[in-house]
């Protein structure tokens, strides 16, 4: 991996040899990422990388087996309690299907954050939470219950109450998936403009490659434990390596076979192979 | 043979660390107790749905309870004469302990169930991981009003069982067979003693309702995230919730009334 391409700036969040194994399996085996402030990274790589898990061991939900993990300056896994929860008032975090609370409506999930960590008053806190709310366009929506609302509004007001506390970072995970084109293209936009209009840093994991490319300012390609590619998003689309090519362009069968590794078809079917396979 | 000693091994091992795992989390939320007292308002909201909504099951079976007592009392005693004793009878196995131990059985089954549902359901959908991550500690904010409300809740249960029963057994015996109003009334005023049957049925109310929310909101937040998980995680609360107030309730009476 080259470390001459990328920008000098400190950057806000820096991993160097992660190693973490769920079980048996090792998830990541070594891999070095910087997040820069103020920009947007998107984190690419197939389902079942681990790509979630890499979001955990920033938030400090996971401590990895080896490894740094520096969010701001601090040394997550090294954090007490007390100062990881300090840390996370600073992040945000965007959960795949939203994680709104559930007994809540809308309106009182984006004042949960507000609530629990300021001492505000309601009229305050009403004012901030209708802002949040109208930065994700659901202002109308504040009395709707979570059960009321379609996924991609569902992970809008969970985008409203990521940005409740004005977190320095937000963490998206998986925020385009299962979304139709209306709603995909509102998250898009949404995306872009929050990270440029709050001066957010924002880490985007997603497997969704056009849309990540598309307004990505840096790109990793997570693959087996490793980081195969990273670059700008025009850098990926030149690079001339066959896997990071397969997975650009959603080719059913390159250096990832389309078959899962098995005995000889033909030999397979004639039965030869039940006693002498491997 | 080696094989089987394996297993055993794996399993002890297995329930050592979960119970390790129970208490440790029990500590954690034992430590967000304090915080709960300025925001007292959500351990009410909780009892409203631990403790009122047990309400009907709870006040239905301590009448009935109540009233199968007085038949039953009623049919042993008469041979004896000894009718009149019959509130004594039927005030000290309610109070000492069908009370305690019936309302805790009915609270696994109600309260306990919908606790581990509740929680076990907010964990697959990443709501208490959503909470971790705005520095909101489930245990405190989640956990912990559910436990204190179980707690504070189930004594009050057991009291409104038994007091229910009572009444359950005085229709029986005054208006059904006949016993004598005020023999009902004032033997049970001078047998029963507020220290020895009252006093000790309350503490083990409260040592139900405790172990029973523990093992509650242990195995909600203990769960396996799946659809399977959750209705394990409910079935094991029920079937543990009830052996250990069966278990506990003899422990007790052997340390209470064994001389």
């Amino acid at each position: 991996m080259s470390q001459t391409d990328k920008p000098t700036a400190e950057p806000l969040v820096r991993i160097r040899d992660l190693v973490y194994s769920r079980g048996e399996r090792r998830i990541f085996d070594g891999i070095d990422i910087d997040i820069q402030r103020g920009k947007l990274t998107a984190i690419m790589g197939p389902s079942g990388t681990g790509k979630t898990t890499l979001l955990r061991l920033i938030g400090g939900q996971l401590r990895p087996d080896s490894g740094t993990v520096w969010v701001d300056g601090e040394s997550v896994p090294q954090l007490n309690y007390r100062q990881l929860y300090e840390l996370r008032k600073r992040m945000g975090m965007l959960f795949q299907n939203g994680a709104l609370l559930t007994d809540l409506n809308v309106f009182d999930n984006v004042a949960f954050p507000l609530r629990e960590h300021t001492r505000l008053n309601e009229a305050l806190i009403r004012d901030l939470v209708l802002m949040k709310l109208q930065a994700v366009g659901l202002r109308g929506a504040r009395d709707l219950m979570p059960s009321e609302l379609s996924g991609g509004m569902a992970r809008r007001v969970a985008l409203a109450r990521a940005i409740a506390l004005d977190p320095m970072m937000i963490m998206y995970d998986e925020p385009f998936t299962g979304q139709d084109p209306i709603s995909m293209g509102v998250l898009v936009t949404l995306l872009r403009t929050l990270t440029d209009a709050l001066g957010l840093t924002s880490v985007m994991v997603s497997h969704d490659v056009q849309e990540s490319l598309s307004i990505a300012d840096y790109v990793y390609v997570i693959s087996e434990g490793r980081v195969v590619e990273d670059g700008t998003p025009d850098t990926l689309r030149a690079s001339t390596s066959p896997w990071v090519q397969q997975f650009l362009q959603g080719l059913s069968d390159g250096p990832v076979p389309f078959h899962f590794p098995a005995a000889d078809y033909a030999e397979d079917l004639l039965g030869k192979t039940v006693e002498s396979s491997r | 043979m080696l094989d089987a000693l394996q297993r055993l091994g794996a399993t002890a091992l297995g329930v050592a660390e979960r119970m390790g795992r129970g208490h440790l989390f029990l500590l954690h939320v034992l430590g967000g107790f304090p915080a709960l007292l300025p925001r007292f308002g959500m351990v009410v909201k909780q009892m409203y749905s631990v403790g009122v909504l047990s309400l009907v099951i709870i006040a239905v079976s301590g009448l009935f309870v109540g009233m199968v007592l007085g038949l039953q009392g009623y049919n042993t005693l008469v041979d004896f004469g000894a009718t009149e004793s019959l509130g004594v009878m039927v005030a000290l196995s309610l109070v000492r302990e069908l009370g305690p131990v019936v309302a805790g059985l009915l609270f696994a089954g109600r309260a306990g169930s919908a606790l581990t549902a509740e929680i076990g359901l907010m964990k697959a959908t990443e709501q208490l991981s959503a909470m971790e991550m705005m520095a909101v500690d489930p245990l405190h904010r989640v956990v912990a009003p559910r436990f204190l409300a179980g707690i504070l809740s189930m004594p009050l249960l057991a009291a409104i069982f038994s007091a229910l029963g009572v009444v359950g057994g005085y229709f029986v015996a005054v208006g059904l067979l006949g016993v004598d109003d005020g023999a009902f009334w004032s033997q049970m005023q001078a047998k029963v003693d507020l220290h020895e049957d009252v006093f000790n049925g309350v503490i083990k109310s409260v040592v139900f309702g405790f172990v029973v929310t523990w093992i509650a909101v242990f195995e909600g937040y203990d769960t396996v995230p799946t659809s399977e998980g959750v209705s394990r995680a409910t079935t094991n609360t029920v079937v543990h919730g009830s052996l250990a107030v069966l278990g506990l309730d003899f422990v007790l009476t052997a340390l209470m009334f064994g001389k």
